[in-house]
């Protein structure tokens, strides 16, 4: 016990070292304590409290049971003493909603892969192979990336129909890759563009063809960058509502942001409970992604911007 | 061995003309890698793009064909105050969210490229909205609005400010503010992030020469990171403008357009006219119609800021 302080400072005093060491601090010692106290931490402390309330909200509410729920003046409505799980097993054993789930990992997982895959070859023909008019392939395809699905959804609709894929998951499965793969060959063209030429002409020179070069050089170079997509393609996916609310139709084909929208909302009794538990639980997995890649994210995020 | 390896050779040597150069032509070659993206792209994208201008000159209905009706869908839609309700609604929104979006996107990404402790853990809870699915989220905005049990009402009243409960998402204004304060709110974390992205490729060496020289604070941001921030700026805000401009999600799962299309967007409204009344052409033709406007706010997010930046650039010259 009588370690435990000293230890405490010691570790600070380590980890505060080399921050001083490169300088890092830049010119913040410029700024008195309570001015940055002012400027900096209390505007800062008051949007990441905006940003993250409803995330607690929303989990406060699938624990809190029903009487206190609706009951603002008995319980105080920040916290909850006894909660339950009633929300979570309502929807876990008495709605389709492990189904929802399923499906909506399904979807996201096939149409991520299809779409890495078109992008890679895409992506890899346009920044090394050069063939005539890459750069203008290389444009059309930034432009898709600006084509919203809110003016598609309708005459893809009559396409789904016609080609009779209304109320399956192939019909999403094989449209989101027109949401999906514009970003992500723009976002591989640039992280292919930073492996050197050098390595391909050497396995060229050591009789490599264009494939294996593709296969055995570049993707393991550019495994960062693939991941980034992947992740950020599942993300779109998972996230994507209008193409699916207008493709499926039976309750049990349904994707979790549609299903909870619609299946979930009986009514005028708002079963409050069960819907934020349903919109947690169809959040947990993304966050959940999130939390072990923030780096790739932030850099597929930014990758695709700059570009 | 070598009376094996001869003939073999022989037949490939033919094969040479036709199949190799295929393979090895860089522009066939480019061609075959290029197949499966297009495919995609070609028919789920291009192709419906073009069906839904041709079907919004139709009068296509769920489940039967239309026929060739010209600019009847459109005519009709001049004279709808429906239609013309859901542009101003849609310009409405998506000027002041962009803009409110802009503001506090920038505020964010320069208060988090100071140094403090727990950055990395900050940064990336900054961008938790942006993660979670829009729906999902606008669900708990639906709750936290909730014109009975709204968590919102209940402070105000318990602080005193208010005596009745705001009817958030029934009177058409605050309707109109709710559902631009939720696309703030997840649209912001994406600004702030690239923002500040865009950032910390900002020499710091820049603000130390100008703080030596007596430059302010607003001076350094306005003569230093805003001029070296503005490219990135106008590709981050032409993205942002087109995204809130297509919305559909937080609209459709907070409002449904209501109360009395207060909230209608384009979108929303062509979905509800295509969809739910099975009138395709007449929806076809409202989504048309965002396609100018969705022109125009790229031309001007984009053109506007290139200007500003060759100006600036000249003026330093």
């Amino acid at each position: 016990m009588t370690d435990l302080p000293a230890s405490k400072v010691d570790l600070k005093s380590v980890l505060a070292t080399p921050a001083r060491v490169d300088n890092s601090e830049g010119m913040s010692y410029l700024q008195s304590v309570p001015r940055r106290l002012v400027t900096l931490y209390l505007p800062l402390t008051i949007i990441v409290v905006v940003l993250l309330f409803p995330f607690y909200w929303m989990a406060l509410t699938s624990v809190k049971p029903d009487d206190q729920l609706l009951d603002l003046d008995r319980f105080n409505p920040f916290w909850t003493w006894n909660p339950t799980f009633k929300h979570f097993h309502k929807l876990l054993f008495e709605s389709y909603y492990p189904h929802w789930l399923w499906n909506t990992m399904y979807v996201a997982i096939c149409a991520t892969i299809l779409s890495i895959v078109a992008s890679v070859l895409a992506a890899y023909a346009i920044v090394r192979l050069r063939y005539k008019g890459a750069n203008l392939v290389g444009g059309l395809i930034f432009l898709a990336y600006l084509v919203p699905p809110s003016i598609l959804f309708i005459p893809l609709a009559t396409v789904v129909f016609q080609y009779g894929l209304f109320d399956s998951p192939l019909a999403l499965i094989l449209t989101y890759p027109t949401i999906l793969i514009p970003f992500s060959t723009w976002l591989l063209m640039g992280y292919f563009k930073t492996i050197p030429f050098e390595l391909e002409e050497c396995a060229l020179i050591d009789g490599a063809s264009r494939w294996q070069i593709l296969i055995k050089i570049v993707l393991p170079l550019a495994i960062p960058g693939l991941i980034s997509a992947f992740i950020f393609c599942f993300t779109l996916c998972w996230n994507e509502f209008i193409y699916a609310l207008t493709f499926l139709q039976s309750t049990s084909n349904k994707t979790v942001p549609v299903a909870i929208v619609n299946e979930f909302v009986d009514g005028d009794i708002y079963r409050w409970g069960s819907l934020m538990a349903g919109a947690l639980a169809g959040s947990l997995p993304l966050v959940i992604l999130y939390a072990f890649f923030v780096e790739h994210y932030v850099s597929a995020m930014t990758g695709a911007v700059k570009e | 061995m070598a009376d094996v390896a001869i003939p073999r050779a022989k037949p490939q040597m033919s094969e040479d003309n036709a199949w190799t150069r295929l393979k090895h032509n860089r522009n066939w070659l480019g061609f075959w890698f290029m197949v499966p993206a297009m495919a995609f792209l070609i028919f789920f994208l291009a192709y419906p793009l073009g069906l839904g201008i041709w079907l919004s000159f139709t009068d296509t209905r769920i489940g039967r064909v239309g026929h060739f009706v010209g600019v009847e869908n459109y005519e009709w839609l001049w004279d709808d105050s429906i239609f013309w309700l859901s542009v101003f609604n849609t310009l409405l929104y998506t000027f002041v969210a962009s803009a409110l979006k802009f503001a506090i996107g920038l505020y964010l990404a320069l208060l988090l490229n100071e140094n403090m402790p727990f950055k990395a853990m900050l940064r990336a809870m900054v961008l938790i909205p942006f993660i979670v699915p829009t729906v999902l989220s606008a669900l708990a905005f639906w709750w936290i609005f909730d014109s009975q049990f709204s968590i919102i009402s209940w402070s105000l009243k318990h602080l005193g400010l208010i005596n009745q409960n705001i009817n958030f998402l029934g009177d058409t204004t605050w309707a109109r503010i709710c559902v631009i304060f939720a696309n703030i709110w997840r649209g912001v974390p994406f600004v702030a992030i690239t923002l500040l992205a865009g950032l910390q490729t900002v020499s710091p060496s820049l603000y130390e020469a100008a703080t030596l020289d007596g430059a302010t604070r607003w001076q350094n941001f306005r003569f230093i990171t805003y001029p070296l921030l503005t490219p990135i700026i106008a590709v981050v805000m032409t993205f942002s403008v087109l995204f809130t401009f297509t919305d559909f999600q937080l609209i459709w799962a907070m409002t449904r357009g209501g109360p009395v299309n207060a909230t209608h967007l384009m979108a929303t409204l062509s979905y509800q006219r295509a969809i739910i009344a099975g009138q395709l052409g007449e929806g076809a033709a409202i989504s048309s119609a965002m396609i100018p406007f969705l022109l125009a706010a790229i031309m001007v997010s984009w053109f506007g800021l290139q200007r500003r930046k060759w100006q600036q650039g000249e003026n330093n010259d």
